[in-house]
């Protein structure tokens, strides 16, 4: 987009709540603001609400409390057939006494639009996805990934500004995955659309966004791109839930501005990056990211704290080796070392000495 | 593996030109069809019990019943020899039958009435040809008396003539008798049982046959009649009137000399009476006839006999289109008697209206039975299932309470005002109550299949219709609508199929103008017992039905009818 205002906000939620019985909020006190041509993933687990957020977006459900805005105008009473939002489904939701081409079609017929630029917009989006020769097919004579591309290519045929994906690649194999995940964000690149896209699969939002909102319990509990999101976790629920963790628990003795000192429960003092603890004296959980951890001596720097541990398993993994270590009287603390020449190979069994640098070890809520 | 061996699987398998081979050589096919053959016999065997009484319970039954469209086999069976001497008749001549016809009727109907066959020609001939019952029940009671003349006549002349041993020693056997004897002291001291033991068989006197050809055949046929019939000996009872007058008859064609050269028992007699038969006084069966029923002399009763001599007939099949077979071909019936045509197309119309009704109503029903949550939508499967579990007659005759013109519905409309007290409508006993009452018995049948085919399409198909930009109505008809018409097409061949063959309903509440064409069929069963058009009628009903499928088959396909899944 030329005249792209990267700041000024496209789709925002205010305060939204949802509640479906009356009695339990399924969406609490929801704030999320996007600017145009952002590519947004919702992630988190099951019951989350990130789905109810999006169908909310589309129309599918309303809002119990608050207001959601598209471009600047509130939607809460606006049919989901007047939204003009394009949307991709899970089962893909193609529908099946048509044709592919059809299936394009149909968006462009209920917006009464001619023959011609029916035909000549169907060619494009089909191209676009790499479909051009299916037109004439039943979608029941695709598989899954060619139904995918045509659900997408559907969505896009009638140029909406925001498409919403619920769990688009959810039930594709994980090569297929991989593929049209590069090639929907190359779209929504190329295209210059918004995206609001929902998925519990944690490398996809990883892979795909510009930011990612992960979702718990109702609430957002870090909006944040990948990267941050992956490297500073907010709390312990997205350290958890954002790639592999390890986590020690102990109890926070002293913090002074960027250096905090935990005492684990096995009694060793490490020091750390306080993240969410705020006094001394309260329980916490310290993360670290398994490719952070180092056990080879001479990789260490030299301020760099050290930990005895007990090698339980040690899984060649190709790429990279992934040992199991008894760290703290934690059994399930894990390392992940690159396989280079000169990497050393552990044995259950061995006991070894880890480290790693205290910026990459937070301490978080317990 | 060895080298040769493998060398010798690659050059197999190369050989492609041949059939393909199984390890052992034989043919693959053989082979599999070896292997498959025993899961078939055991499918087969578990499916037996249930194709076997399908078939002795269902299949037979219709066949027997379509087979009986054409069947016509009483005609002939009954009056045998008439039939053979019609052959030579021109039915359109506009004269009556020769003699030779009226002897052949005499004889073929003395045995008739003494079997007492003679009732079931004549209402069977009755269908076709209106009074032929009574002409034949009439003739019945007085054919036994036509020979009368000669049995007097004969016994003026010898006393023996009356007596039925003299006629034994006659006609019969000598071993016959001496049978007869010992199985009737037998009988008669309770020693058998003669239901369980019948009588010996007739054997006829050696050379009789010869001498007096149908004096012999009709007393064989009197013996056989004592025989099974009354649990008797033929010389326990005198013979029949038929076999005098057929002894008249031998006597006159007879020579002087074969009756001289006979030597047996009442050659005589036999002697004597064929020096007296040239005197006898006659009498002309044809009048005789006549006389009993002057419908003996009508020609439309004789063309009627005439065309419905051969055994198999299409006769019954023009019945139920409205024509019938003359002398001449195929003409239709009179106007006024016109009636299964006008009741086919009626059923036809009728059982289509019915089901666009259960259309309309049962669509909503079913889309709401598919959409709700699941403890309403079983509140509700419930109320659609609660007709299925009260009796057909009880739900039927509701409709008469509800529907009468002192009925619910009347007497709601007459304290509403809508009509006046004096001109309230008329809305059972006619099309409109068997349309109503229908429609509501029918309904589970379209609701249940639709139902299922609309379980099975997911909802995300109308939301993501609407979120490409349609509206609601546009979202339904252009992708819900289209995936339920298996539904519909299940539904509506499984209604109009019940339908067109009903028969409780408009029974009770049809009335005369709403009555269908399986209440004929009912009709021709149980009161007219003409059993042969009701089958053609039904047969005909099949032919529609399977047409109509073929048709649908044809416009929508069969592979688009479900019943779930």
């Amino acid at each position: 987009m030329a005249n792209d205002q990267s700041t000024a906000a496209f789709v925002e939620f205010e305060r939204v709540q949802k509640s479906y019985d009356g009695e339990t909020l399924v969406v609490k006190d929801l704030n999320l603001s996007m600017p145009k041509g952002e590519f947004l993933t919702m992630l988190g687990p099951s019951g989350s609400g990130k789905t109810t957020c999006l169908m909310m977006l589309a129309g599918f459900e309303t809002a119990t409390h608050g207001e959601i805005l598209l471009d600047g105008n509130p939607i809460n009473n606006i049919p989901p057939h007047k939204r003009g939002i394009g949307m991709v489904f899970q089962n893909y939701a193609l529908f099946p006494h048509m044709t592919v081409a059809e299936n394009l079609s149909f968006p462009l017929e209920v917006r009464k639009m001619g023959k011609s630029d029916r035909e000549a917009k169907i060619t494009r989006a089909l191209d676009m996805v790499q479909m051009g020769a299916f037109g004439g097919r039943r979608p029941a004579q695709l598989s899954g990934g060619q139904q995918q591309r045509i659900a997408l290519a559907r969505a896009l045929v009638f140029e909406p500004e925001l498409v919403l994906m619920d769990e688009p690649l959810g039930a594709l194999d994980k090569q297929l995955r991989e593929t049209l995940q590069f090639e929907i964000t190359r779209l929504a690149h190329n295209l210059g659309i918004t995206v609001v896209y929902v998925t519990h699969d944690q490398t996809e939002a990883l892979t795909m966004s510009d930011r990612v909102a992960v979702f718990d319990d109702g609430r957002i509990q870090q909006l944040a791109p990948p990267d941050q999101l992956y490297e500073s976790p907010e709390n312990s629920f997205v350290a958890q839930f954002i790639g592999e963790n390890n986590t020690l628990e102990g109890v926070v003795k002293d913090i002074s501005g960027n250096v905090a000192h935990v005492e684990l429960d096995g009694g060793e003092l490490i020091t750390c990056k306080p993240v969410n603890v705020t006094k001394a004296g309260e329980r916490t959980k310290v993360s670290i990211r398994p490719e952070r951890v180092e056990y080879n001596k001479e990789r260490l720097s030299e301020d760099a704290h050290t930990l005895k541990a007990e090698v339980l398993e040690f899984i060649y993994m190709g790429d990279i080796f992934r040992t199991r270590l008894r760290v703290a009287g934690n059994d399930d603390f894990v390392v992940k070392t690159r396989n280079a020449p000169d990497q050393v190979r552990l044995k259950p069994g061995q006991q070894i000495e880890i480290g790693w640098l205290p910026e990459d070890c937070h301490a978080l809520d317990a | 593996m060895a080298d040769a061996t493998n060398t010798n699987a690659g050059a197999h398998a190369d050989d492609a030109t041949g059939p393909v081979l199984a390890a052992d050589g034989s043919p693959l096919k053989s082979s599999l069809n070896k292997a498959l053959r025993a899961q078939k016999l055991r499918a087969l065997a578990l499916i037996a019990p249930l194709l076997i009484f399908v078939m002795v319970t269902f299949i037979a039954p219709i066949v027997d019943m379509l087979f009986r469209s054409v069947e016509n086999q009483i005609v002939s069976e009954t009056l045998p020899r008439t039939v053979a001497e019609l052959g030579d008749w021109d039915a359109t001549s506009e004269t009556l039958p020769d003699d030779d016809v009226y002897a052949a009727l005499y004889y073929d109907l003395f045995i008739a009435a003494e079997y007492k066959n003679h009732t079931r020609l004549g209402s069977r001939l009755n269908y076709e040809q209106t009074g032929m019952s009574s002409m034949f029940r009439r003739v019945g009671r007085n054919v036994g008396d036509f020979g009368e003349l000669y049995l007097d006549q004969f016994e003026d002349l010898d006393e023996r003539w009356d007596e039925e041993a003299d006629w034994a020693a006659l006609m019969a056997h000598p071993g016959y008798l001496e049978d007869a004897a010992e199985w009737r002291d037998n009988r008669d001291a309770d020693r058998i049982d003669p239901r369980d033991t019948p009588a010996p068989r007739f054997r006829l006197a050696p050379g009789i046959a010869d001498l007096l050809p149908q004096t012999a055949q009709a007393y064989s046929q009197y013996a056989e009649f004592m025989r099974t019939e009354e649990q008797e000996t033929a010389d326990e009872d005198q013979p029949w009137t038929l076999v005098d007058t057929m002894l008249y008859n031998d006597l006159m064609a007879a020579s002087e000399a074969d009756i001289a050269a006979y030597s047996g028992p009442m050659a005589d007699a036999l002697q004597a009476a064929h020096a007296a038969v040239p005197e006898f006084e006659t009498a002309t069966l044809k009048e005789l006839f006549i006389e009993s029923d002057d419908e003996w002399a009508n020609l439309d009763n004789w063309a009627t006999i005439k065309v419905y001599a051969p055994n198999y007939t299409s006769g019954y099949f023009l019945t139920a289109v409205d024509m019938k077979l003359g002398p001449d071909g195929m003409v239709s019936q009179p106007e006024d008697q016109q009636i299964y045509g006008l009741l086919f197309k009626r059923t036809l119309f009728m059982s289509m209206a019915i089901t666009i009704s259960c259309i309309l109503l049962g669509y909503p029903v079913a889309w709401l039975l598919a959409n709700l949550p699941m403890r309403s939508a079983n509140l509700l499967m419930i109320l659609v299932l609660l007709p299925f579990w009260t009796s057909l007659l009880v739900r039927t005759s509701a409709w008469k309470v509800m529907l009468q013109q002192q009925g619910v519905i009347n007497d709601v409309l007459v304290w509403l005002g809508v009509v006046g007290d004096g001109d309230r409508l008329i809305m059972i006993n006619n099309q409109f109550g068997t349309i109503v009452a229908m429609t509501h018995i029918l309904l589970p049948f379209m609701i249940l299949p639709l139902y299922s085919v609309m379980q099975t399409i997911p909802p995300t198909y109308l939301r993501a219709a609407k979120s490409l930009g349609a509206t609601p109505f546009t979202a339904f008809w252009r992708v819900y609508f289209p995936q339920s018409v298996p539904g519909i097409g299940a539904g509506s061949i499984l209604v109009f199929i019940l339908a067109i063959g009903y028969y409780i309903t408009p029974e009770i509440v049809g009335g005369t103008s709403g009555t269908f064409i399986s209440n004929r069929i009912a009709y021709h069963i149980s009161s007219s017992l003409n059993w042969g058009l009701a089958a053609a009628l039904g047969t005909i009903l099949l032919g529609a039905v399977l047409i109509l499928y073929w048709a649908y088959d044809r416009i929508v396909g069969i592979d688009n009818v479900k019943l779930g899944g």
